[in-house]
């Protein structure tokens, strides 16, 4: 008995499979990644100056507070102005190549433009200053940035993982007083003991309404 | 030659290639961090609030302008500001958006082509150089009301230098009748300030002083307080439209202009004890005046010639008004409008004009009909006109510069009695405008920086000036008021002719035509009508069916040569015989949103003839699609706006409304925090629509244009619903009801409107697909779907004007009030960080804060010594379609009325 299908015709269904298959991976990732912005948990992208908070941070012990201010009072932590880096840099490593463009913006009063590590849907409303007022420290959504020689993003900073916090907050929770300090929680706790909530209501803290309006 | 064919290779190199670049294409971009260069001392994410003032007819509403980031999102009342007391008008918080708005212009041109300033600056000055010889003979300055001492003293610095300038006034809402009427009656000019809350007795004649004009905002507060059924004053109302405080009057007479002045004359009669006509309401009103003397008070309305003023005058002097319910200030201008602009037109066409600079207003398009003032500029060999947008008067002068916003400039306003307030920019000129005080030292030759010359004028510097900037108002500036003596005046009112009068009046939206580029005023429901993106000729049932017309039917009015043709609107209270015909509307250069709309009522205004005249009215032939957003105002019996008079509300008992346990088949929500709660005043509600457009502002609503508004789709989250049945006009703003068992919650099948631990119903715009079951299921239609990218659409705010707290919506989704949940939360997280509970009166909702009667009570139902619970206990209160048993959080109080029992048989 003859085939059907001539092969020609059999290895264009073929390929139009493959073609569909092709295009519904390629759209997966696609959406994977229009969803995740362009940078991966642990990717480290580039900034304009190769900015260390290990070094920062780590080595020199400089408070989060300097740079990033209004941490304690605004949803938005902040970041620093040309003119805070130059109270050091003024100073210091004047003629490194590396702060070229640090001083070129001080120069000519043009900002500099840095490259967004974290970032959050424009429906999700997060707050800094509530979160360190109620004990939930730097780390604990930043990671260790004062191992960090180039900012990288540690958490997913999906929904799911928010709500991980929001449904049980107290194992990452620690005396307010400590939120700035880089020492894991777990040995936060042990020394300090754990911290009351202080929460009006733990309910709502997986309202909708909590993060999104 | 034959093509290459593709091999195999190439096909997958190229496929891969496209597959590589569409992925990278679809990756959001990554996103940027621009810090500043030099640290502020203001956190980002923290809104900032400036004083400052918007001035309209010459008097001004202090206002507070929220800033994020510095950039102005929000106007709220300034509480220090004698005209506001925190509250606003539609067209102060519609001012964002003209403050935004992509179509303002942005060019300096001559003749059309763009220019430079230095080009303008340079034609100008030696065009004065050549009439320096002669004092400046030809200079010509037009002006609106000057409230601003600035530039007072600006043009009398002007008038130094050129002694032989002349100087013109032009407002197309002018005031020449009453203020020719107070010289009538007292030999000067001056303007009244009203004092509502010492009236037990208001009679208004034709005017409208809780809905129009200066000070109407203050007006609205002070009214309202004196209407609890404990103190509660009594308010007539004779008028031929059917204006707000028509609406809130306890006695109200529709009667066409003519008539009106003879039922003035027949006050008088009956105030002085003489026989007078028997005209309905005039026994019982001189009555009720006299037995309150010195807190009774008859207010005019601009309408009434300046004869029926001073009579007013004189009534007023002879209630012992003066003093105790009207005070009378320095008047706003010594000039009479329409005279002042027919001699600018005249000297145009004689030729007697060499150069004119026009500051700000659109006279091309609003002055008086039988002037032709947009003919005669053309006469003018350099005219200079400065305006927010390029619009007809633009079109017709030789240069246009753009102007600078309120909220871009430095300047100083003066309140509707008197009181100076500091207009201080939010931003630079966005578009790089001048401010008519630039224009003015830019043309000139004063190189003072605008802030220095308004602190100049103000003889402020220092501690006083930083004060005065930080509260908004120049402490103690309201001048004495003036000891008047009352001059007897006759007063003939005219013949009532048979046949028709027009009326014209300022449109309750885009009020003369200054506001019809702004898609917020143009989709705001007019109090009266419902009506949307256009004017209409307003006519009584009566009178239409003599004219054999219904609404939507083209008429045309006549006045001689000049005519109009205009879609009939049939408004029940209207007088008979009479058309209204609200102004500003048929633009030609009102940008993308406002032109080529409406039909254009100035062509019948003339200088003599302002506010009505004799007309014609016939029917044309054809219609024209009306678009209303309230297609029935009957209620039927089902009285959702209810009702009551005096007597019934001081003996009604808060039984009637005592919490009674509702059986209900779904279980209690368990509180254990706040409980959100509103109570909405309808006897303090006169449905000025400042609710709306301040939702509108705070919750980045969109607007849908008159097409899709036709089709029911308007995004307004607060509504405000008329009902034309009840024994008074009754207003009813209602937002989402916040069902403690809200239908909408059990349809939605993704769970994307939930009940929150505070008992707001909350909508999740991430989690909507747009099913739409939940409107479906809302038995209030408070829910509002995004049928299109509506948020993109012409007119709309840019983002960066936008209210960063609130989530823009896109197509798909839906949306609806939730208590200016951002407010909640901003009061939550800062008592949360303080580590104590939220406290009363510091969530404030947008509706609330503007309203200027304070109908909107809002609060923590938990707290039983709350506003708002103790609102809700009141007699008066009730609940919209509690036979539903869906158990609302917003809650209703009735109105009142106060008849006078002595009218009761007219």
């Amino acid at each position: 008995m003859a085939q059907a299908f001539s092969a020609r015709a059999l290895l264009f269904t073929k390929l139009a499979a493959l073609a569909i298959a092709g295009l519904l991976v390629a759209g997966a990732v696609t959406a994977y990644e229009h969803f995740d912005g362009p940078y991966r948990v642990g990717d480290a992208p580039p900034q304009p100056i190769a900015f260390s908070h290990k070094h920062h941070v780590g080595d020199d012990g400089i408070d989060c507070r300097f740079c990033h201010a209004s941490v304690e009072t605004s949803s938005f932590a902040g970041i620093p102005a040309t003119q805070v880096c130059m109270t050091c840099h003024s100073q210091l490593f004047t003629d490194a190549p590396m702060l070229e463009p640090l001083r070129q913006s001080a120069a000519r009063d043009e900002p500099l433009h840095w490259t967004r590590v974290h970032r959050l849907p424009d429906f999700a409303y997060f707050d800094h200053s509530i979160h360190v007022r109620k004990g939930v420290a730097c780390i604990e959504c930043h990671g260790r940035v004062d191992r960090m020689p180039l900012m990288r993003r540690e958490a997913p900073l999906t929904m799911q993982w928010c709500l991980d916090c929001h449904r049980d907050p107290t194992p990452h929770l620690r005396d307010p007083s400590r939120v700035f300090d880089m020492t894991p929680s777990a040995a936060v706790r042990v020394a300090t003991g754990v911290p009351h909530e202080a929460l009006a209501s733990r309910r709502r803290l997986t309202d909708c309404s909590t993060c999104h309006r | 030659m034959s093509p290459t064919p593709i091999t195999r290779r190439d096909f997958l190199k190229l496929a891969g290639a496209a597959t590589a670049l569409a992925t990278g294409a679809c990756t959001a971009p990554p996103d940027e961090i621009v810090p500043y260069v030099r640290p502020r001392a203001i956190a980002d994410g923290i809104a900032q609030f400036y004083a400052t003032a918007m001035t309209m007819q010459g008097r001004a509403l202090g206002v507070l302008v929220q800033s994020d980031m510095g950039r102005p999102t929000k106007v709220e009342g300034n509480p220090a500001h004698p005209s506001s007391l925190g509250a606003t008008d539609v067209f102060a918080q519609a001012s964002i958006l003209e403050l935004w708005d992509p179509a303002r212009s942005r060019t300096l041109r001559h003749r059309g082509t763009p220019a430079t300033r230095e080009a303008l600056v340079a034609e100008w000055r030696s065009a004065l150089a050549g009439l320096e010889a002669r004092g400046g003979e030809g200079l010509r300055i037009l002006t609106g009301y000057v409230g601003s001492a600035t530039l007072r003293a600006q043009l009398d610095g002007l008038a130094r230098t050129y002694p032989a300038m002349q100087r013109h006034e032009w407002e197309p809402l002018h005031r020449d009748n009453s203020l020719e009427g107070a010289r009538l009656a007292f030999g000067r000019r001056v303007d009244c300030a009203y004092r509502f809350d010492a009236a037990d007795v208001v009679v208004a004649v034709d005017a409208d002083p809780l809905g129009e004009g200066p000070g109407w905002v203050r007006h609205a507060r002070d009214f309202a307080s004196r209407r609890a059924p404990q103190s509660m004053s009594r308010l007539y109302a004779v008028e031929s439209f059917p204006s707000i405080t028509g609406d809130m009057a306890d006695h109200r007479v529709a009667l066409a202009p003519a008539a009106l002045e003879r039922w003035l004359a027949a006050l008088d009669a009956a105030l002085r004890g003489e026989a007078s006509t028997p005209l309905p309401l005039v026994e019982a009103a001189a009555h009720d005046l006299l037995a309150h003397r010195g807190r009774s008070l008859v207010v005019a309305g601009e309408g009434l010639p300046p004869a029926a003023h001073a009579l007013v005058h004189r009534i007023n002097a002879r209630l012992g008004a003066p003093g105790a319910t009207v005070s009378y200030l320095p008047a706003v201008s010594d000039v009479a409008c329409a005279e002042s602009v027919a001699a600018l037109s005249r000297d145009m066409r004689a030729g007697r004009v060499q150069a004119l600079l026009i500051l700000g207003g659109n006279p091309a398009y609003d002055a008086p009909a039988d002037v032709e003032f947009g003919a005669a500029l053309a006469r003018v060999p350099l005219s200079v006109h400065v305006s927010l947008y390029e619009d007809e008067t633009s079109a017709a002068c030789a240069w246009h510069v753009p102007r600078a916003h309120y909220l871009e400039e430095w300047s100083d306003a003066t309140a509707h009695e008197g009181t100076v307030s500091i207009v201080q920019p939010l931003v630079a000129p966005l578009h790089g405008g001048v401010s008519i005080h630039e224009a003015v030292a830019m043309l000139g030759d004063d190189a003072a920086s605008p802030r220095d010359g308004v602190m100049r004028a103000l003889h402020l510097e220092g501690a006083a000036w930083h004060t005065a900037l930080r509260d908004g108002v120049v402490a103690s500036t309201a001048p004495a008021p003036l000891a008047l003596t009352v001059r007897d005046v006759a007063f003939d009112p005219a013949d009532v002719a048979d046949g028709w009068t027009v009326v014209f009046r300022p449109d309750a939206a885009v009020h003369g035509g200054e506001f019809a580029p702004n898609a917020w005023l143009q989709e705001l429901p007019r109090p009266e009508s419902k009506l949307v993106w256009d004017n209409a000729a307003y006519v009584s049932a009566t009178s239409a069916a003599r004219l054999g017309a219904k609404s939507g039917d083209l008429v045309e009015v006549a006045r001689g040569a000049r005519r109009v043709v205009a879609p009939l609107w049939i408004l029940p209270g209207h007088a008979d015989d009479a058309v209204s015909l609200p102004l500003g509307y048929g633009r030609e250069r009102a940008g993308p949103v406002g032109s080529h709309i409406g039909f254009d009522a100035y062509p019948l205004r003339d200088g003599g003839f302002a506010w009505s005249a004799p007309c014609s009215v016939r029917k044309a032939g054809g219609a024209h699609a009306l678009v209303t957003t309230q297609l029935h105002t009957r209620m039927e019996g089902r009285e959702p706006a209810k009702h009551m008079t005096l007597a019934e509300a001081l003996s009604a008992h808060s039984a009637a409304h005592a919490e009674r346990p509702v059986e209900s088949l779904y279980p209690d929500w368990p509180y254990d925090s706040y409980r959100w709660a509103m109570a909405i005043d309808l006897n303090a509600c006169i449905g000025c629509n400042a609710c709306t457009i301040a939702c509108q502002s705070e919750n980045n609503i969109p607007t849908v244009g008159k097409e899709e508004a036709g089709r029911g789709r308007s995004m307004h989250w607060i509504r405000v619903d008329r009902y034309d049945d009840g024994p008074t006009p009754l207003h009813q703003p209602v937002p989402c009801m916040q069902c403690e068992d809200a239908p909408c919650e059990a349809v939605c099948p993704v769970g994307a409107t939930v009940h929150d631990s505070e008992g707001i119903n909350v909508q999740i715009y991430n989690r909507c697909v747009g099913t739409r079951f939940c409107s479906n299921n809302c038995p209030y239609k408070v829910r509002r779907f995004n049928f299109f990218h509506y948020s993109a659409g012409l007119g709309e705010r840019p983002v960066e004007g936008s209210n960063p707290q609130v989530t823009t919506r896109m197509r798909g989704v839906m949306e609806k009030c939730n208590y200016c949940l951002q407010r909640i939360t901003r009061a939550r997280l800062q008592a949360d960080k303080e580590g104590r509970r939220i406290a009363e009166g510091e969530v404030v909702t947008a509706c609330q804060a503007a309203c200027p009667t304070r109908a909107i009570s809002f609060g923590d139902l938990s707290d039983p010594a709350s506003a708002v619970a103790q609102v809700k206990r009141s007699p008066r209160g009730y609940t919209l379609l509690e036979e539903l048993n869906t158990r609302p959080r917003t809650t209703y109080l009735a109105r009142v009325s106060n008849p006078n029992p002595q009218a009761a048989n007219e």
